[in-house]
């Protein structure tokens, strides 16, 4: 069972976001993913305006409304916009599909905005992923750090919340995230580098690594290969690639009667 | 059958990796079908004893298997004398191609001193790899930042030796696209496929360069095997354009040298 964390619709061929979702399910079957979560539209907005956001939620809304047995969507929103954020979270999550989260690069995380976004997220059920890097080459001003997290997910033990890309220099994520058990990480959207899965398994523990590709901008091959290759036991990979997710969604999944 | 041209053998700088001994990478790529490795050196990047750093290559890959990994030799031609280690490594190690790392090397492909390098490949009639990067720069150790190789002076140079072949290796990853295409059509110059990303990614790169210049590569040890084998399950390719990319095109330029 092979379950992928992390797509975009951004960079698939296809006019609307059907044929794209078409188009990425097709290739995703090559590979034998089952199921996929979509979040952000195209093109790509690091600093959405509500207006904007809200329109880019409608194309991931379209994307899975003919594939519920295939897709997830996570609400994409910018805590800069506080408000506005909580009324979409609750217009795609609480009264739409969608099961999670997405916050990107518009806001560090750990500003006092993103609480109230987290404290919506908890009584919905619904995960939180955070994109995070730690660039050697510098951040953008609103990218956030693992340490940026861990400042959020330390006011936060109930929620559940990925750090996106492992931090993007995964031995420093790793590290930085260890010790919040509720913290999960994401390996996707990074360089097939070897050596990241078997660092995460020995020191977060397997429940805590889930398998995402950051597709298009990344292929499925380079992501799932950095699991395939792994020198971890054959459960440690199911649990990577797809049992810890379903595990994680469950409670959300349960509260929307969802059967899968 | 598939032969990988981009593998390197010892110890990354700044961390170990899973299949950093020679005999267990040789393990693995017999376990994955590939036939043949063309081998390169991690030495390469910041010793300046290359002499030494390629007769240690040498001598792994005779250790394992020398039909498995066919050894290329590193260069650097900020070093002094670095023409007596392209010597070596055609008269002594009998040799197929070196490879460069310029990035780690403090040069541009404007630098003379790669003219001279071209000239005397063709005349040996060895091939010639540029590892366009090794690493993700935003991944780089602070101490140890490199940039992308800038390809625009080789399109000039080009004209000078149609003959020589130039394998490019972790450059697809680049934004260079139109580039890439202009040196595909200027000489003898090759892709790698290591660094290839995006959705079916393989289908996608055909659109933009030919087939008979791309090449199967992983670059392993530093990433994993899988992921590039798992590319030619992403992507439906007609079987010619299959086997040129996984075999083929290397069995090729080897042919003609």
């Amino acid at each position: 069972m092979i379950w992928d964390l992390h797509c975009h619709l951004n960079g698939i061929p296809g006019r609307t976001p059907d044929e794209k979702v078409a188009r990425l399910i097709e290739v995703a079957d090559r590979m034998q993913i089952e199921r996929l979560v979509l979040f952000m539209g195209a093109p790509f907005l690091i600093a959405p305006t509500p207006e904007q956001f809200r329109e880019q939620n409608d194309q991931v809304l379209q994307a899975i409304s003919h594939w519920h047995h295939r897709a997830f969507g996570f609400v994409y929103l910018n805590p800069e916009y506080e408000q506005e954020s909580l009324q979409e979270l609750d217009r795609c999550v609480k009264d739409g599909p969608m099961t999670g989260i997405k916050l990107w690069v518009a806001k560090r995380c750990d500003s006092a905005s993103v609480d109230a976004i987290v404290r919506r997220a908890i009584e919905l059920k619904a995960i939180i992923y955070q994109h995070t890097w730690l660039k050697t080459t510098g951040n953008l001003d609103g990218e956030s750090t693992p340490a940026d997290l861990h400042a959020l997910a330390s006011r936060h033990p109930e929620a559940s919340i990925i750090c996106g890309h492992t931090g993007g220099n995964w031995e420093l994520g790793i590290r930085t995230i260890r010790d919040l058990p509720h913290v999960s990480v994401d390996l996707g959207g990074g360089d097939p580098t070897a050596g990241l899965v078997e660092m995460a398994v020995r020191e977060l523990g397997a429940s805590r690594v889930l398998y995402g590709s950051d597709v298009a901008g990344r292929s499925f091959a380079s992501q799932l290969g950095k699991v395939t290759a792994a020198e971890i036991t054959p459960e440690e990979k199911q649990m990577i690639l797809g049992q810890n997710l379903r595990r994680l969604m469950s409670p959300i999944l349960q509260a929307k009667g969802v059967r899968l | 059958m598939i032969i990988d041209v981009n593998v390197s053998l010892s110890r990354w700088p700044n961390r170990r990796l899973p299949l950093d001994e020679t005999s267990k990478l040789a393990a693995a790529l017999k376990q994955n079908g590939v036939s043949q490795a063309w081998a390169g050196t991690f030495d390469g990047l910041l010793h300046n004893d290359l002499a030494a750093a390629n007769k240690w290559l040498v001598d792994q890959c005779r250790s394992v298997d020398e039909k498995l990994l066919l050894p290329i030799g590193a260069i650097n031609l900020s070093l002094p004398a670095w023409e007596e280690d392209v010597r070596r490594c055609y008269e002594l190690h009998g040799m197929k191609g070196v490879r460069l790392l310029p990035g780690y090397h403090d040069y541009t492909l404007e630098d003379p001193r790669f003219r001279q390098l071209l000239s005397l490949l063709a005349e040996k009639h060895m091939l010639l790899q540029i590892a366009v990067r090794q690493e993700d720069p935003r991944t780089q150790h602070r101490l140890l930042m490199t940039k992308d190789v800038d390809l625009k002076p080789l399109l000039t140079l080009l004209r000078d030796f149609p003959n020589l072949p130039v394998i490019l290796l972790n450059a697809v990853s680049s934004s260079a696209v139109e580039l890439h295409g202009q040196l595909a059509a200027a000489g003898k110059v090759y892709f790698d496929i290591a660094t290839l990303e995006g959705l079916a990614g393989l289908e996608r790169q055909v659109q933009s360069l030919p087939s008979e210049r791309l090449l199967f590569s992983s670059h392993s040890p530093f990433f994993a095997f899988d992921s590039a084998k798992l590319k030619l399950q992403e992507s439906e390719l007609p079987a010619p354009a299959r086997e040129q990319i996984t075999h083929l095109n290397a069995v090729k330029i080897l042919s003609e040298l």
